[in-house]
C-alpha cells in the first residue's frame, strides 16, 4: 500500500482528486458515452456500462472527432463529467474540451504506460499545473 | 509564449471580454503544446451544433453575442459545420422542439459574432477550398484531414471553443501540424488492389487509421494507380480521421507534399504494411448484418457532394423505397440549392426517400431521432458513419451506394 507519484506534461484544469476508473482502451465523447445517464455506452469499449462520473478517467488516448471539445464543457455544466482524464498521448480536442471546461487532464507521463502505473480504483491527486500525478494503491 | 502588442493587448482586455477570453483560452492550450507563437489564420470552420454545444455551451456564446459589435465580430472568415438539424425537416425526424429551440438560439448568437452559417463539412468542395501553405483553424476531423492531405494547407483539429478562439484573434497556437518536421511520414502502407466504391475507400481508410492509431501519426500510402476523385479522398479521410484521429496523410505520387516516397518520409526506417482485397472484404464483413431488415438508410458523413447526389438520383429512378425503411440522404446548404434546381432532390423524393440539408445525421441527436422513430439497424457507404454510430445505440453495417439503395427498396440487407 504505497504511495507514488508520477511526472507528466504540464495539463490543464484544476488540481483534483478522485478515484481512478482504467482502461487501456481510447476515449472520444461522441462515439463510447450515453452522456445523458454518464455510463460508457459503445458495446465495444472496454468500460461498456460503467459510471465515469466523478472519476479520474485513465485511457490510452483521444480518437474520433471534435466535438468532445464541446462535449465536455456541457457534461461538466450538468454535473456528469469525468473529475480529469489522464492520457498516454492526448489529441489536441481534448485538451482543447479541457480547457473550456476546467477539467484536469494530463498526458505524457515519463514512467510509461499510464493505463499500466494506476490501477481502478486506486485514489489519485491530479496536478496539472507543475505536471504531477499522485497515487494511492486501493486497499 | 511570445506575443505580438497587439496580443498582449487582447490578452489585457483592451478589446474586450470574447477577444481576452480566446486569447487565455489559446494560451492554456499553447503550452499544453509546447506552442511558442500564435500564427495567424485565414480561415476559421467551427463544429457548431447543438447536441455537442448542449445548453451550456450555447448560453457561453450568447454571452459574447451581448457585446457590442466591435467587441464580438470575428476576425477573419469564419463558417460552420453541419447544424443539429434541417429546420424544414425536423418533425419528420421526430425531433423535438426543444432541439430545435436551442439550434436557432445558437443560430442567433453565431451570426451575431459575424459567422457565416454555411453548416457544412464539405466547404472544401462547395465554399472556397484553401490553397497549399495556408494557415486555417479548421474543425471537422474530414474537413481537416482533406485540407491538409490534398491541398497541403496547415490545420490542427481545433475543437468549437479552439475555432471560436481563433475567430475571434485571427490566430492559433503554432503547434502539431502547423509546422514542417510534424508533417512528415511516420508509418507506411502499401495497397494492393484499387478501391472501386466510395465506401471501398472508406474502408482503406479505415484500415490505415486503425493501424496509425494516434494524432500524432502521419501515414504514406503507396500503391495507388490512378488518382481518387475528389469524394474518394473524401470518403477515405474521414474514415482515418475517425478510426485513428489522423489528421494528415500523403498519398506518393498524389498529394501535394508526396511527389516522391522520399519527399515525404524516411522510407528505408519504417516498415511497410500491405493491405490487399481481403483486407478491405474483412472490414466490410466485420459489420455483418446480410439478409437484416433494415430501418434506416443513410447517406451522410460527409455530406454528399453534387455528384452524389446525382448518383443517388439515378439509382432511385422509378424504384420505391421499403415502408418499413427510411432512406435519408444528407447534404449542404449550397448544394442542395443546386440539386433542387436540376430536380435532383425532387427525384431523390419521389422514391419516398427524405434529403436533409444543412445537417449530417451522427451529430443530430441521432440517438433521440433513433428511438423516436425504432431505427436500430442501419446501413450506410459512409464508413465514419457505421464507426460512430454504434455508440447512439444503432447496429451498423457498411455497404457501397448501390447496395444501400437497392436494400432500401427491399427493406433488408442485400
Amino acid at each position: 500500500m504505497g504511495q507514488k507519484t508520477l511526472r507528466c506534461h504540464v495539463g490543464v484544469g484544476p488540481k483534483v482528486a478522485g478515484e481512478a476508473l482504467v482502461a487501456d482502451d481510447n476515449f472520444s465523447a461522441r462515439y463510447d458515452l450515453d452522456r445523458i445517464k454518464g455510463i460508457f455506452s459503445r458495446p465495444q469499449h472496454k468500460l461498456a456500462g460503467q459510471s465515469y462520473v466523478g472519476k479520474v478517467l485513465v485511457v490510452n488516448t483521444a480518437k474520433g472527432g471534435v466535438a468532445s471539445a464541446w462535449m465536455l464543457h456541457e457534461m461538466a455544466a450538468r454535473g456528469l463529467a469525468p473529475k480529469a482524464i489522464l492520457f498516454n498521448r492526448v489529441n489536441p480536442i481534448l485538451a482543447q474540451g479541457g480547457a473550456l471546461a476546467d477539467m484536469a487532464l494530463c498526458d505524457r507521463f515519463e514512467d510509461g504506460d499510464v493505463t499500466r502505473l494506476i490501477a481502478t480504483g486506486d485514489r489519485v491527486t491530479v496536478d496539472p499545473e507543475n505536471g504531477l500525478v499522485t497515487v494511492e494503491a486501493k486497499a | 509564449m511570445r506575443l505580438t502588442d497587439e496580443e498582449q493587448a487582447m490578452l489585457g482586455g483592451d478589446f474586450g471580454p470574447a477577444r481576452k477570453w480566446a486569447m487565455e483560452h489559446m494560451l492554456q492550450v499553447g503550452r499544453f503544446f509546447d506552442a511558442e507563437d500564435l500564427v495567424p489564420v485565414s480561415q476559421v470552420h467551427m463544429m457548431a451544433d447543438t447536441e455537442s454545444l448542449g445548453e451550456a455551451g450555447v448560453a457561453f456564446v450568447e454571452e459574447f453575442a451581448k457585446l457590442p459589435p466591435a467587441e464580438r465580430r470575428v476576425r477573419v472568415p469564419m463558417i460552420t459545420d453541419p447544424r443539429g438539424t434541417d429546420f424544414r425537416r425536423y418533425k419528420a425526424l421526430k425531433q423535438t422542439d426543444a432541439m430545435v429551440q436551442l439550434e436557432r438560439r445558437a443560430v442567433e448568437a453565431f451570426e451575431a459574432l459575424g459567422i457565416l452559417m454555411t453548416d457544412t463539412c464539405i466547404n472544401y468542395q462547395t465554399i472556397m477550398p484553401p490553397v497549399r501553405g495556408e494557415h486555417l483553424a479548421y474543425g471537422d476531423t474530414g474537413v481537416v484531414i482533406y485540407c491538409n492531405s490534398v491541398l497541403g494547407a496547415y490545420s490542427n483539429f481545433e475543437g468549437g471553443p479552439s475555432a471560436l478562439a481563433a475567430g475571434l484573434t485571427g490566430r492559433t497556437p503554432r503547434y502539431g501540424l502547423h509546422l514542417d518536421e510534424n508533417r512528415k511520414g511516420t508509418c507506411r502502407f502499401r495497397a494492393l488492389c484499387h478501391p472501386e466504391s466510395l465506401s471501398d475507400w472508406g474502408a482503406l481508410g479505415a484500415i490505415v487509421g486503425r493501424a496509425a492509431g494516434s494524432y500524432w501519426d502521419v501515414p504514406v500510402i503507396e500503391g495507388i494507380i490512378s488518382p481518387p476523385s475528389s469524394d474518394e479522398m473524401k470518403h477515405m479521410g474521414a474514415a482515418m480521421a475517425s478510426f485513428g484521429s489522423v489528421p494528415l496523410f500523403h498519398m506518393v505520387g498524389v498529394t501535394p507534399e508526396a511527389t516522391t516516397l522520399e519527399a515525404c518520409c524516411e522510407p528505408e526506417s519504417l516498415p511497410c504494411t500491405e493491405i490487399g482485397e481481403q483486407d478491405i472484404a474483412d472490414f466490410y464483413g466485420s459489420y455483418g448484418g446480410k439478409g437484416d431488415k433494415v430501418d434506416v438508410v443513410v447517406f451522410a458523413a460527409p455530406q454528399l457532394s453534387l455528384v452524389e447526389m446525382s448518383r443517388v438520383a439515378d439509382l432511385l429512378d422509378g424504384k420505391t423505397v421499403h415502408p418499413k425503411t427510411s432512406l435519408l440522404v444528407a447534404t449542404s446548404p449550397q448544394v442542395a440549392a443546386d440539386a433542387g434546381r436540376m430536380g435532383l432532390i425532387a427525384r431523390i423524393e419521389a422514391s419516398g426517400a427524405m434529403v436533409l440539408e444543412g445537417m449530417c445525421f451522427y451529430n443530430s441527436y441521432a440517438r433521440e431521432m433513433g428511438e423516436a422513430n425504432g431505427w436500430k439497424r442501419l446501413l450506410s457507404n459512409s464508413v465514419k458513419l457505421v464507426n460512430i454510430i454504434g455508440g447512439y445505440g444503432y447496429q451498423p453495417a457498411l455497404a457501397n451506394m448501390e447496395d444501400c439503395v437497392a436494400s432500401a427498396v427491399a427493406g433488408e440487407i442485400l
